[in-house]
């Protein structure tokens, strides 16, 4: 190709490193399809939010100080003291927030259009080790500003890990550092937010991305657009990556998200007290506690699963039983490509069972979400009991229900709708 | 074990008493953190009764004078101690151990009070003292019952006979320098001066934000002409 005839010094440094083929493979001749709608921005935003999330971290460093005694004032010196910190700390704390509506949008797409089905499947599973570390950057980030519900937040979720038959207590103290949360969790915390996590982050945002390229990017119809090649070997319903996403489609869908998030970070930077909790207003405090312990709101779900599980069954504590299905509810997300046994991809062409499903499923989700963040009552509990139940038997069922519900014929060529 | 369990303990008392601990009835405290009119009388009145027990240990003075518009040489006659370089956050001299003495619990930082309580309830808390004599300053509070401390502004306010509700004090044990109106705006003041304190660049960042929006609103329009133009082709 061109590239091993140029001059100059690309032809220098291609000759040398693969700078022009890596471009072309992963974006000038990255062909994807034209029929990408309002759903596929949600990959590009999270990339976005990410690097936001880097660049307003770095600068944060400079400024916070890891320790109990500092932590609190440090984060205050930066809204108040420091030029600009203010904006970069707002930036940081909804981008937090909105990197999960970004996520969770991103992972409702792959549902919706079976982006998850062979042969996606490690796409599927890097974006799942994606979000499970995400929750644990985002948890031990929410420890940081070493606030009321910084602190509270932590123990009630640390001390699940004492769950573990056996080795749960001194697993509990090997991950506080402590015998209870303080000055040593944080800088552990700390560690593991600014440096070991986010390496692991951006490896695995690599491999999501090679994984995808390798395959290519499923759409809204579900239709491999490979197999309908041009007399170039280009598929027929195929665009380059790049222009027509990166500076056409796709940035009008960040320029859209940049207005909600400015509009969040300049005229509702606490979202109501969802982004910025009210109670983290008030330094940590070890004897008293704030009314409402919960965590933030995009853990909800999984907090609201674990709650549901309030009786004992056979020879398993509540607790331990709480504990197994929220596990079990995130670890069963890692075998939905084997669990889907459709001949067709998108929920286009599904059955009514699965369209159903997938839509009382989604609501269920939103439902745990807000459950999560409120406090137990009898009412709010048996509602997240049947939350719950249907979480579940949207995936168990799945094999079933895709297997022998009646889909509709798929098209040759995706269709522009 | 023994520590977790009195966690777990802790916080399911916490959730169970959450709701039977909360205060009483919030009344709306109107006001506006745009008029630095406002917030210099509340600031005024902040530095005068409150900054003695309650430090804004988190702010600097020279903040305060330059975001109210408070010439610094005024600043630092008027609402300064002389010591005190206008540089400073502003602590105050009562030791934790000396305010829980007299007050039974040692008296809180307000810097961040209205982010955490909200201005309905500075502004309830701050007009709602009564007569009680069965606490020790002789006087209880309709919103925080029980409240440690006594009625700092009792001799401008005067004493309210009974608990007040949504009209105000109805009968007065005795009466302040203040009118029940006057009483009443220095607390909208002061609460307006504890909004400010909450979040000085509130008003600011607004502002920055118009513009954040108007440049995202002409590079939305743009945006879309470049997909337009670029996608015209794609059939």
């Amino acid at each position: 190709m061109s590239t091993q005839d140029k001059g100059g010094l690309m032809g220098w440094i291609d000759a040398r490193l693969p700078v022009t083929r890596t471009i072309e493979k992963h974006v000038t001749k990255y062909y994807a399809p034209k029929n990408f709608n309002f759903f596929y921005v949600f990959g590009v935003l999270a990339m976005l939010v990410f690097v936001n999330q880097i660049v307003t971290g770095i600068w944060l460093t400079m400024k916070y100080v890891p320790s109990a005694e500092e932590a609190f004032r440090s984060v205050e010196y930066i809204m108040r003291d420091v030029e600009w910190g203010w904006l970069i700390r707002y930036m940081h704390s909804t981008g937090a927030s909105m990197f999960f509506v970004v996520i969770y949008l991103h992972m409702f797409r792959a549902l919706l259009y079976g982006s998850y089905q062979k042969p996606r499947e490690l796409v599927w599973i890097f974006g799942m080790l994606l979000y499970l570390m995400l929750m644990a950057e985002a948890f031990m980030g929410y420890v940081l500003p070493w606030g009321q519900m910084s602190y509270w937040g932590a123990q009630v979720i640390i001390s699940l890990f004492g769950a573990v038959p056996i080795i749960g207590d001194p697993l509990v103290e090997w991950i506080r550092g402590d015998y209870l949360i303080s000055g040593a969790t944080l800088n552990r915390f700390f560690a593991l937010h600014v440096i070991a996590l986010p390496l692991v982050l951006a490896l695995l945002v690599f491999l999501h991305i090679v994984a995808l390229h390798e395959v290519g990017s499923n759409n809204p119809d579900g239709v491999d657009i490979k197999k309908n090649l041009d007399e170039n070997g280009v598929p027929r319903d195929g665009i380059p990556f790049h222009p027509y996403y990166t500076i056409g489609k796709d940035l009008v869908g960040v320029v859209i998200f940049l207005m909600v998030f400015c509009g969040i970070i300049f005229f509702f930077p606490t979202a109501g007290g969802f982004f910025l909790e009210t109670a983290n207003f008030e330094p940590a405090d070890p004897l008293t506690t704030p009314e409402n312990i919960h965590p933030v709101w995009y853990f909800g779900a999984f907090y609201s699963i674990l709650r549901a599980m309030d009786f004992d069954l056979l020879f398993l504590e509540a607790k331990l039983l709480g504990v197994l299905t929220m596990g079990a509810a995130i670890a069963i997300l890692f075998v939905l490509p084997w669990l889907d046994r459709s001949p067709v991809r998108s929920w286009r062409y599904k059955g009514m069972i699965s369209r159903v499903s997938l839509v009382v499923f989604a609501i269920a989700f939103m439902i745990l979400t807000w459950l999560g963040i409120q406090p137990v009552t009898t009412l709010n509990t048996i509602l997240a009991q049947i939350c719950t139940v249907i979480y579940f038997a949207f995936f168990l069922g799945m094999p079933f229900y895709t297997r022998y519900e009646k889909t509709k014929p798929v098209p040759e060529r995706v269709t522009n709708r | 074990m023994n520590t977790m369990k009195r966690i777990i303990i802790i916080a399911m008392v916490a959730l169970v008493s959450g709701g039977a601990m909360g205060y009483g009835e919030v009344y709306p405290a109107n006001n506006d953190v745009r008029d630095t009119e406002s917030l210099q009388r509340g600031a005024q009145l902040y530095f005068e009764n409150c900054v003695g027990c309650h430090s804004l240990e988190y702010a600097r003075y020279n903040r305060v004078a330059r975001d109210l518009k408070i010439p610094e040489d005024l600043f630092e006659r008027y609402l300064l101690d002389a010591d005190r370089p206008i540089g400073d956050l502003m602590t105050n001299a009562l030791s934790p151990a000396l305010g829980s003495q007299f007050f039974g619990t040692e008296p809180p930082d307000l810097t961040l009070v209205a982010r955490v309580r909200g201005t309905d309830w500075i502004y309830t808390l701050l007009t709602g003292f009564y007569k009680d004599d069965s606490r020790p300053y002789g006087v209880n509070n309709a919103l925080y019952n029980n409240i440690g401390m006594p009625h700092a502004m009792v001799n401008q306010q005067g004493l309210c006979a009974e608990a007040p509700g949504a009209d105000g004090c109805q009968e007065f044990a005795f009466e302040g320098s203040m009118s029940p109106d006057e009483f009443d705006l220095a607390m909208v003041d002061l609460t307006n001066f504890l909004d400010y304190m909450g979040e000085p660049i509130q008003l600011e960042r607004q502002r920055i934000g118009w513009f954040v929006m108007a440049f995202l609103s002409v590079f939305l329009v743009f945006a879309w002409l470049l997909y337009r133009e670029l996608w015209k082709d794609v059939k």
